[in-house]
């Protein structure tokens, strides 16, 4: 197999995928709930009422029906307007993911820095005291809820030291990053740990492996070994399991964006469960679902080009 | 004998010191949980109140030791169903593989596409807020990772030669399935319900602090942190003992989890 | 003699979290320019371990003493930068299993650069033209678009070729190499062999070869060294230590052979139990196997003396070999 093939197998791999988010998300929202309609417009609603909106929601007509609508819809990124703010969802949505998008980035980029090299540090001195000091504090950091170390940092950092504004988002994107670095770190914290644990057993299988004693055999400094023998070949595992951390992320990003009133998708999400905007929520679930496949995606392109033998 | 790993015995001890204040929670907390005290609103910690007081001059260590029972209790509920469910259902993946594990395998990829804790909000959403219908909601996506864990083992053990034999005896697959592979499957799955109670526990006080878990005046440490962060600025103890109580609590599950996994030399 | 190597002394323990491994115990070697050097031994006497010791390959568990002598200066203790320039340049290493040697994520041509990157002044262009002679040296056909190639895309005997010609890269003078076919298909191994005796004479370099087939000794080295237990038995010219062993584990070792002439003579098990070398007995190693032993050989360390000119051995029988048979 070539793999050209391959690339083009895992493309189309999506598409099953994409449309059973589909189903879930239909599912989940169609069925469940008993009637959306009466909860939406509460027990008191007219009879004239309720069969308005069920069939302005396309609820008088048979499930395959509405499914084939709800698929229509959502190819055509039209969801109906949000309860509670009256505005397209789309609309509603389109402001706040760039919002959570640079949150995550920003995670990610904070976890990285923040992993890689404690995790070297771990690897090579693997069972002393900085080792076992840098796994003590990491799994300290994967017990402690998002929120917590939210609230934390805000009264540290912000009320306290006034370094970082309290929450919200400013405005301008250097004002933007300012807001966010403590949400970010927020949010960083667990898939650092996760991410420096990973990293230092990758390290620590690697570091013994054949080849990197036949690289120092070869006489090429040590410089070269530990970058491009180590820790290239630990980072592969790695960045698997970056990219199967999208879930979480997004999953906190809910959590922290509530804790720093920060307005992306997260905090819409809550504020929609509160405010019962079926809309909405329908809308996040489905597009956080398809985010997070296609980072699935971008994930094993990405070590298909680190990781000569994947697809041959 | 081996040693055991310290991870079991700091993990172990701690869970023991929170397993009793759920318990008997009543022989370590000096005040009553609920009781008002109006000559001590947000108090700062003192001999008389450790932790210190909330706005309503309760006592917050009295407050997070009860709140210890209903910790457990989300630990303990949110991973037993997942467990139960999961378990029997990658017993039968894992033996009959086929279709059944074709299909089972898109499910799997499916259900990590959607975040947890999203799809978990989703449904607690559409069912509404409370412990019971966090429980429907984990359980309802968290077997799935249980079952993964079972198929992975069973694919293993079906080929042992104690299933052969089974076999030759003319046991029905039931039997074999349930009394010979499940005791000899089951451990690294238990391992793992160890280190997800801890999960759990994260997500059981978030969704207590964001409102969809257990409600006020259910004394839950989420809850007693949302409770609390109002006041985080002028009395940080009211959120910030709580906060700790969970950081201790999810160390003592994954410290006991990872121990445990030394201990019986279990992959991770 | 004029020597390119000379080991003195060699010792290796392993501070492992069980206890101590005296891996090696002692050793001393010398290799002249151009020569093959055998080194013999059954499973687990340390050859491995004694090869490594030499380009200072062992992790930090192992604590080294003696000397590993190169031109004058001890490798032991040189510092780290001079230590990269002997090793490529000067000591080539070849392993065992070439599929877990070649980093399975880089380019052939990328792992045979790096050494020429590392040991000549070549340009770009002059590394690629040297890439594609060393390629053509070990043969492999079709060397450009085999450089692009990654290990997993080359068959078992291709990869060790080319692990062969990345050592080979720098010109090195004397080339260690671990058991370079015991991985291979046996069709293979006479092909490598052979290749690797080719590539000695024809670039005049010396080979520590480590095996553990008395026939490819046999047809291979100019010396042989036998190693039990991490220690040395005995060494000196192939042709004498085979035909007229002065030593009995050497002795014990030549009498296991299948039959005279054998293409290929592993080494047969010995009976009794292996050594322990957690606990090293304060006597001779092979003592309890040994049916030659006598009362002293349980408490008393054989030393290495001279028994010929060339020729040195470790055994209170050396004199006693050969008599009975
Ligand atoms: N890193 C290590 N830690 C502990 N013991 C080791 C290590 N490497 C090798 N040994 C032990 O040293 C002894 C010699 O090994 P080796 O040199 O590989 O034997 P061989 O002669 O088969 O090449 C063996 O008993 C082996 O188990
Ligand atoms: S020294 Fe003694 S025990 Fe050792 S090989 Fe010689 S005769 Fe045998
Ligand atoms: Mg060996």
């Amino acid at each position: 197999m070539s793999r050209g093939t391959w690339l083009v197998g895992r493309l189309l791999q999506i598409i099953p995928t994409l449309l059973l988010i589909g189903v879930v998300v239909f599912v989940l929202v169609h069925l469940l709930p008993g009637d959306i309609v009466t909860s939406m417009l509460g027990d008191h609603a007219t009879k004239q009422a309720v069969a308005n909106l069920r069939r302005s929601l396309g609820l008088d007509r048979t499930l395959a029906e509405q499914f084939v609508l709800f698929v229509r819809n959502a190819l055509r990124g039209s969801f109906g307007d949000s309860l509670a703010h009256g505005i397209p969802v789309a609309r509603l949505i389109a402001q706040r993911l760039p919002v959570t998008a640079m949150l995550t980035a920003m995670a990610v980029v904070i976890a990285v820095v923040l992993a890689v090299p404690l995790a070297f540090v771990a690897a090579l001195r693997a069972e002393r005291a900085p080792d076992i000091a840098i796994r003590v504090a990491f799994q300290v950091g994967l017990s402690s809820p998002i929120f917590y170390v939210g609230l934390v940092l805000l009264s540290v950092f912000a009320a306290w030291l006034r370094w970082f504004p309290v929450g919200g988002y400013g405005s301008g994107f250097l004002d933007h990053i300012y807001h966010l670095i403590l949400p970010a770190f927020a949010l960083a914290l667990s898939l650092s740990a996760i991410l420096m644990r990973n990293l230092r057993a990758a390290i620590l299988g690697v570091i013994r492996a054949e080849y990197v004693d036949f690289a120092r055999a070869k006489g090429i400094a040590a410089r070269l070994v530990l970058f491009r023998h180590v820790l290239r070949n630990a980072l592969i595992a790695t960045v698997t399991l970056l990219g199967l951390s999208i879930g979480s992320l997004l999953g906190g990003a809910v959590v922290t964006e509530t804790v720093f009133a920060v307005p992306g998708v997260g905090r819409l999400m809550v504020d929609s469960i509160f405010a019962r905007d079926y809309p909405v929520i329908e809308a996040l679930t489905l597009i956080l679902a398809v985010v997070v496949s296609i980072t699935f995606l971008a994930t094993d392109i990405l070590q298909m080009v680190l990781d000569p033998r994947i697809g041959r | 004998m081996r040693r055991l790993p310290v991870s079991l015995l700091v993990g172990g001890t701690l869970l023991l010191v929170f397993v009793a204040c759920a318990l008997v929670p009543g022989w370590f907390a000096p005040y009553n949980p609920d009781a008002f005290n109006y000559t001590a609103l947000l108090a700062r910690p003192s001999g008389a109140h450790l932790f210190g007081t909330d706005q309503f001059g309760r006592d917050i260590l009295s407050r997070t030791i009860w709140a210890a029972a209903v910790d457990l209790q989300i630990a303990i509920f949110a991973v037993i169903f997942p467990l139960l469910i999961g378990s029997v259902i990658g017993l039968f993946v894992g033996w009959y593989e086929g279709w059944l594990d074709i299909v089972f395998g898109r499910l799997v990829d499916l259900v990590v596409t959607f975040p947890f804790l999203v799809i978990v909000i989703a449904i607690v959403a559409i069912l509404g807020p409370g412990l019971v219908n966090m429980y429907i909601a984990i359980a309802t996506v968290g077997w799935v990772f249980y079952a993964r864990l079972m198929r992975g083992e069973v694919l293993v053990q079906k080929h042992a030669d104690y299933v052969a034999a089974a076999r030759g005896l003319g046991y029905s697959t039931p039997r074999i399935l349930f009394r010979h592979i499940l005791p000899n499957a089951i451990r690294p799955v238990l391992v793992y319900s160890v280190t997800d109670m801890a999960l759990e526990i994260l997500l059981g006080s978030s969704l207590g602090y964001l409102g969809l878990g257990a409600q006020p005046p259910t004394a839950e440490w989420g809850v007693l942190i949302a409770d609390g962060k109002n006041f985080f600025t002028q009395a940080p103890w009211t959120s910030l003992f709580p906060g700790i109580a969970i950081v201790l609590a999810g160390l003592a599950f994954s410290l006991t989890g990872d121990g445990l996994a030394s201990l019986f030399e279990l992959r991770r | 003699m004029n020597e390119l190597l000379r080991v003195e002394q060699l010792g290796v323990v392993f501070h492992a979290a069980r206890g101590r491994v005296y891996a090696v115990d002692g050793v001393d070697l010398a290799i002249a320019p151009g020569e093959v050097l055998g080194l013999v031994g059954e499973s687990g006497s340390g050859k491995s371990v004694t090869l490594r010791a030499i380009a200072r390959l062992l992790h930090e568990e192992a604590h080294i003493t003696g000397r590993v002598l190169w031109q004058g200066r001890d490798l032991l203790t040189l510092p780290a930068r001079a230590l990269e320039q002997v090793r490529g340049a000067g000591i080539g290493t070849i392993f065992q299993e070439p599929m877990a040697a070649l980093n399975p994520v880089l380019s052939i041509g990328l792992q045979i650069d790096e050494s020429l990157r590392a040991h000549t002044g070549l340009d770009a262009a002059g590394r690629r033209a040297r890439a594609r002679e060393l390629l053509d040296l070990v043969g492999i056909a079709d060397a450009a678009s085999r450089l692009r190639q990654y290990p997993h895309e080359f068959s078992g005997g291709m990869r060790q070729r080319a692990m062969i010609a990345i050592a080979l890269a720098a010109n090195p003078k004397l080339l260690l190499a671990d058991e370079p076919t015991t991985a291979l298909d046996v069709t293979i191994q006479d092909q490598i062999l052979r290749l690797l005796l080719r590539l000695v004479s024809e670039l005049s370099m010396a080979m520590l070869l480590v095996t553990h087939d008395l026939g490819v000794v046999a047809s291979t080295c100019d010396r042989v060294a036998v190693m039990y237990a991490g220690r040395l038995c005995e060494t000196g010219p192939t042709a004498q230590v085979l035909h007229a062993p002065r030593h009995a584990y050497t002795d014990a070792l030549l009498r296991a052979l299948p039959g005279e002439g054998a293409a290929r003579a592993r080494l047969q098990p010995i009976p009794g139990m292996p050594p322990r070398i957690d606990h090293p007995s304060p006597g001779c190693p092979f003592a309890p196997r040994c049916t030659h032993a006598e009362p002293r050989c349980d408490r008393e360390r054989p030393a290495m003396q001279d028994v010929a000119p060339g020729r040195a051995s470790a055994c209170f029988a050396q004199d006693r070999l050969g008599v009975a048979a």
